[in-house]
């Protein structure tokens, strides 16, 4: 036996000796019960709004969650209208194109600041890092001006440009690329690549599980995002899906079994998505919050 | 091209590296500095959007101290604070504790916990707010009436609208502290609970003598993380008051809905800037003091 065996033999001994294995079943069992029982609460809003979803207006005030007649009249009465349908296109272009913005300049910004050394790269760094510290609510009154200004008020570029490039996903690509060996760049460099090359064919296939993390960040913020596209949209052709939705309820005569298809239709996209990489997903949002 | 080719290895790198930060150094300076200079500079001013703007010093900021709505706002901001963080703190690590400990269907548990915070704030407070209707259509009010449990006033009432609009942020970012607190809690290498064991210590020993130390690192994470959450807290509010956002008489009413109110229906720009700088100066402090808190150790 050796000793790490014996540690654990002797410890697993004690544990035994201090409950016994019935009452130790019986705590388990009633762990998980507990949890269970919290994770089921949890999930009850989301499972309300898509039982609401399906459910006839006669039958929406029953507290039942598995509807009686389950129907998709609701969805499809919200799609004949038209407009979720237009503001669900317009988000998920804006989200797509600003998740590939960050991708590319995150990434360019961070494996600059990370491996090259030149004049200055303290300062841009700093700078960059600073930027987290300003909270949009004070930019958004500048931004408004500037669109105003240059004519970028109710576009897919107002809504897009502020978040273009991040202090957040900079940082976390940085640190991320601190794990590249620079003896692979310095290889590349010898083997005839230009920078440009090297980053794009050697640095960025070693850094995809961060890629996709800051993706997974980019997307849902921007699918989510509800300040800036509220305040830069006035036309409903524009609106984003939340600043769609939050019209939408606040139209007094719209049902309430209306509002939750409407408000399913924006969540059940990033529940799907996460049903299907959860593991990645976890493991990404980890990855962030640690790192970043 | 000759001239580029004549530079050292060393130059040539100054060269791609300026190249490369040329574009996100001006998205920088044009996106984010310079307008949070503006948003200083417009505080100072008097401005409706159409007339001229005119300097006024540190009026803005004398209205403000003088406003009691500024007051309001400024308690309900803390109170989402001060409600918030250890409410989600203390319920986060109830759970990622007792999960860690799951082995069965762990990974379907951790789903349902983490699955709110893939949700969207809008789509989520007006499901919330469907829930806090009164009897017949408020699923809440439903239940207890069918207990027999006299009904509860949720958004109507100026005592329970803060907490009821808190409830959905709170459940909301539950999942994703979790998750930290998790991952947290499997970096402690077990060694030291192995040693624990063999000492024959008991579980509230090893919880306050082993693992919270040692995740004072991760607890400060999320205490600055949801800190700063509940401090800019926006859409829950908004969404579920819009018929008279902020209220039942500014009950609910977060500092950005004042500053959003301010700038954007009553188009008092330097007024709703200098609330903007206000905002600012207390993220800035409570980040630095949490920060400080964690250096110490």
């Amino acid at each position: 036996m050796s000793s790490a065996e014996a540690v654990r033999a002797t410890s697993s001994a004690l544990l035994d000796k201090k409950f016994a294995p019935a009452n130790r079943n019986m705590a388990q069992t009633l762990r998980w019960l507990v949890l269970f029982a919290g994770g089921v609460l949890m999930v009850m809003p989301i499972a309300y709004m898509i039982s609401t979803s399906l459910k006839w207006p006669h039958e929406v005030y029953n507290v039942n969650l598995i509807p009686d007649e389950p129907t998709l009249d609701n969805y499809l009465f919200v799609l004949e209208d038209g407009r979720f349908y237009m503001w669900f296109i317009n988000s998920g272009i804006i989200a797509t194109l600003t998740t590939i913005s960050n991708l590319l300049f995150d990434s360019l910004v961070g494996y600059t600041l990370c491996k090259f050394r030149f004049p200055g790269r303290t300062l841009v760094f700093v700078a960059i890092l600073s930027t987290l510290m300003i909270p949009t609510e004070m930019l958004v009154i500048p931004w408004y001006l500037m669109s105003q200004s240059f004519g970028w008020l109710d576009s897919y570029w107002g809504i897009m440009f502020p978040g273009l490039m991040t202090g957040f996903g900079t940082f976390l690509m940085k640190q991320f690329f601190e794990s590249v060996p620079d003896d692979f760049i310095e290889a590349a460099r010898i083997d005839g690549l230009n920078e440009l090359q090297i980053w794009w064919t050697v640095a960025m296939p070693l850094v995809k599980p961060a890629l996709a993390a800051l993706a997974i960040f980019v997307f849902l913020g921007n699918w989510t995002a509800f300040l800036w596209p509220l305040i830069v949209t006035n036309s409903t052709e524009m609106y984003t899906i939340p600043v769609g939705l939050s019209g939408f309820g606040d139209e007094a005569d719209v049902a309430w079994e209306l509002i939750m298809t409407g408000a399913a239709i924006s969540t059940i996209p990033t529940l799907i998505v996460f049903l299907i990489f959860q593991r990645f997903i976890i493991r990404g949002v980890v990855m962030a919050g640690l790192k970043g | 091209m000759a001239l580029y080719r004549n530079l050292s290895i060393r130059q040539k790198q100054i060269v791609w590296a300026w190249t490369f930060l040329a574009v996100p150094v001006v998205f920088y300076v044009v996106i984010r500095f310079y307008p949070t200079g503006t948003a200083i500079m417009i505080s100072f001013q008097e401005w409706n959007l159409l007339g001229a703007r005119t300097w006024t010093g540190f009026d803005n900021y004398i209205k403000l101290w003088n406003d009691p709505v500024f007051w309001k706002v400024f308690r309900n901001t803390f109170a989402y604070l001060l409600i918030g963080t250890p409410l989600s703190l203390v319920l986060s690590f109830l759970i990622a504790y007792h999960l860690d400990q799951v082995r069965f269907m762990h990974g379907f548990m951790r789903m349902l916990y983490f699955l709110p915070f893939m949700t969207s704030a809008v789509a989520m407070a007006w499901v919330w707010r469907w829930f806090y209707q009164a009897v017949p259509i408020g699923l809440f009010n439903n239940i207890l009436a069918g207990f027999g449990i006299a009904q509860i006033e949720f958004l109507n009432s100026t005592t329970n609208a803060l907490p009821a609009v808190l409830a959905p942020a709170v459940w909301a970012g539950l999942g994703f502290q979790v998750i930290i607190f998790m991952a947290g809690i499997r970096a402690i290498p077990t060694s030291y609970y192995e040693a624990a064991r063999i000492d024959g210590v008991g579980w509230w020993t090893i919880l306050t003598q082993i693992t919270l130390p040692l995740l004072r690192p991760t607890i400060v994470f999320i205490v600055v993380f949801s800190s700063i959450g509940f401090l800019r807290i926006f859409d829950h509010v908004f969404n579920m008051t819009t018929n008279n956002p902020g209220g039942p008489l500014n009950a609910t009413k977060p500092m950005v809905l004042m500053i959003y109110d301010t700038a954007f229906n009553s188009f008092d720009m330097g007024y709703a800037a200098a609330q903007t700088v206000v905002l600012f100066t207390i993220l800035l402090c409570v980040s630095l003091i949490q920060l400080r808190l964690l250096r110490s150790t």
